[in-house]
């Protein structure tokens, strides 16, 4: 009992990202304390996005990810003071964690971000949020409107966007409740559209592999 | 204010056939390849700068012929063939390298029997020689662009080049390595090759460990998938190598049906993204 009051270990972690000299160390350190999987490593995980230091950035996103709702408020809170590095970097944290309450966030990156990275990450996010955090009557208009920003993302001029926005479309009809026919065709068309239509062989693929899934059925040209 | 969109492409020719300011030629160069202007008038003033004399670098090198070449790469033009095996001769290692690039870009066997050339005394015996191995005295370069030449073989399939490339995986030089490793494998098909570039994505250096990636995307070495999906390095990076590897297994795919394969492929690209 007395010895949990003096060595803390989650502060020990802490301290020993905030002390580190070289990159190398910061990375060690940044990435013991994210497996450590404490709410309380959540400020300085977040301090470290800012660091211009893609190794730590990344096990710190990780971290962050991890962690999931938690996160979410003080790395909100935090984004009026961040760069545009760091935005990029909570931009893949909300992405990853699915957080309806970074959903506007996301559409806007998804749709409008220079980096063509975050605007992969953020078109990622969109497809697996937490549908169970909305109120059951918002779920739908939430639904359309991802859907509508789906189908402005699949025509971004870096495949790797148009990849995720497939992938997205994929996880969307799976979320969205059967009823609600008319989102589901429209879905489906829009693969099946770019099964022929797509230049780059790589989303013709995976947009056969989505159609594939979602029909559970073979899909022949 | 962007200038790539005040410029236009006859403005980029007309400064690229002037002769008083080098800086607006050696850009304009640069932008006719980044916009792939393959208009004659284009490939015409772009073939005449590669024989440049008036565009110096301190240490004697032609910049703007490095850059025309580097452009004519990305035109598509075939009437550059031979204006770009001419550049082999010239004294600047830049203006060789830029030249065998751009020639594999064009794909075009007229360049195969000069790539091979410029292998010239480099390996003896099945052993690289040491003007194969040493830098120029004082200069950052070996004597010849050999990771550029080796590349070039290798996409051109000059299969009869196998055994001047395979002394090459010895090299010092990843780069060159890696190189050779790329082209044995483009003319073998042999994984022995693929798994050393597989090796080399546990290397040190990040920049290493990008060129690993980006040469397996470039074969596409499909069972490197495992291995470039846990690779240190950025997910863009990793996304475009695994690309390759689709492209290149869903060209193999029977009667237009995804396989097992492609779909394992597109599992990892997931959750890359």
């Amino acid at each position: 009992m007395t010895t949990e009051t003096i060595i803390n270990p989650v502060n020990q972690l802490i301290l020993a990202v905030e002390k580190a000299e070289s990159a190398p160390q910061l990375l060690d350190a940044v990435t013991e304390l994210a497996n450590f999987q404490s709410p309380e490593a959540i400020p300085t995980l977040i301090q470290v996005l800012g660091y211009n230091n893609p190794g730590a950035a990344v096990a710190a996103t990780e971290g962050l990810i991890a962690l999931g709702e938690c996160a979410i408020e003080p790395l909100l809170r935090s984004l009026d003071q961040y760069n545009y590095g760091a935005r990029a970097w909570a931009v893949r944290v909300f992405a990853g964690i699915g957080d309806i309450r970074a959903l506007d966030l996301l559409i806007n990156t998804a749709i409008n971000d220079f980096s063509l990275s975050v605007r992969r990450a953020a078109t990622k996010g969109l497809g697996s949020l937490q549908w169970h955090q909305l109120p059951s009557a918002k779920i739908i208009t939430t639904q359309t409107q991802i859907l509508d920003t789906l189908l402005i993302t699949i025509n971004d001029g870096e495949w790797v966007v148009r990849y995720a926005s497939i992938v997205s479309l994929e996880n969307l009809y799976q979320a969205i409740d059967i009823s609600h026919e008319y989102l589901l065709n429209k879905i489906e068309e829009k693969l099946k559209q770019i099964i022929t239509e797509d230049v780059e062989i790589a989303i013709q693929s995976r947009g056969k592999l989505a159609l594939k899934k979602i029909d559970n059925k073979e899909y022949l040209i | 204010m962007n200038t790539e969109i005040s410029i236009t492409p006859e403005i980029a020719i007309a400064n690229l056939n002037q002769k008083e300011d080098l800086g607006l030629r050696y850009y304009a160069a640069w932008w006719l390849g980044k916009f792939r202007i393959k208009t004659a008038i284009a490939v015409e003033s772009l073939i005449n700068a590669l024989e440049d004399k008036e565009d110096r670098a301190p240490d004697g090198g032609f910049p703007l012929r490095r850059n025309a070449a580097k452009a004519l790469g990305k035109l598509d033009d075939l009437r550059a063939v031979e204006p770009l095996i001419k550049c082999f001769e010239c004294d600047d290692y830049y203006v060789r390298e830029s030249a065998a690039q751009a020639l594999e870009m064009l794909k075009d066997s007229r360049a195969i029997q000069p790539l091979i050339n410029l292998l010239d005394n480099a390996v003896k015996d099945d052993q690289l020689t040491n003007y194969a191995l040493d830098p120029v005295i004082g200069k950052p370069y070996l004597n010849q662009p050999y990771e550029a030449i080796i590349e070039a073989l290798g996409t051109l399939q000059v299969k009869n080049a196998l055994n001047l490339i395979k002394p090459f995986i010895k090299h010092p030089t990843p780069k060159i390595a890696y190189a050779a490793a790329r082209a044995m494998y483009q003319l073998t098909h042999e994984d022995v090759y693929g798994e050393i570039l597989v090796s080399a994505l546990q290397g040190e250096e990040l920049q290493l460990r990008r060129s690993a990636l980006m040469d397996l995307g470039a074969i596409g070495y499909v069972k490197s998938a495992e291995a470039i999906g846990e690779a240190l390095a950025e997910n863009s990076l990793k996304l475009i190598a695994m690309k390759g590897l689709l492209e290149y297994q869903v060209k193999r795919d029977q009667d237009n049906e995804l396989s097992t394969d492609s779909i394992k492929l597109m599992n990892i690209m997931d959750k890359l993204l």
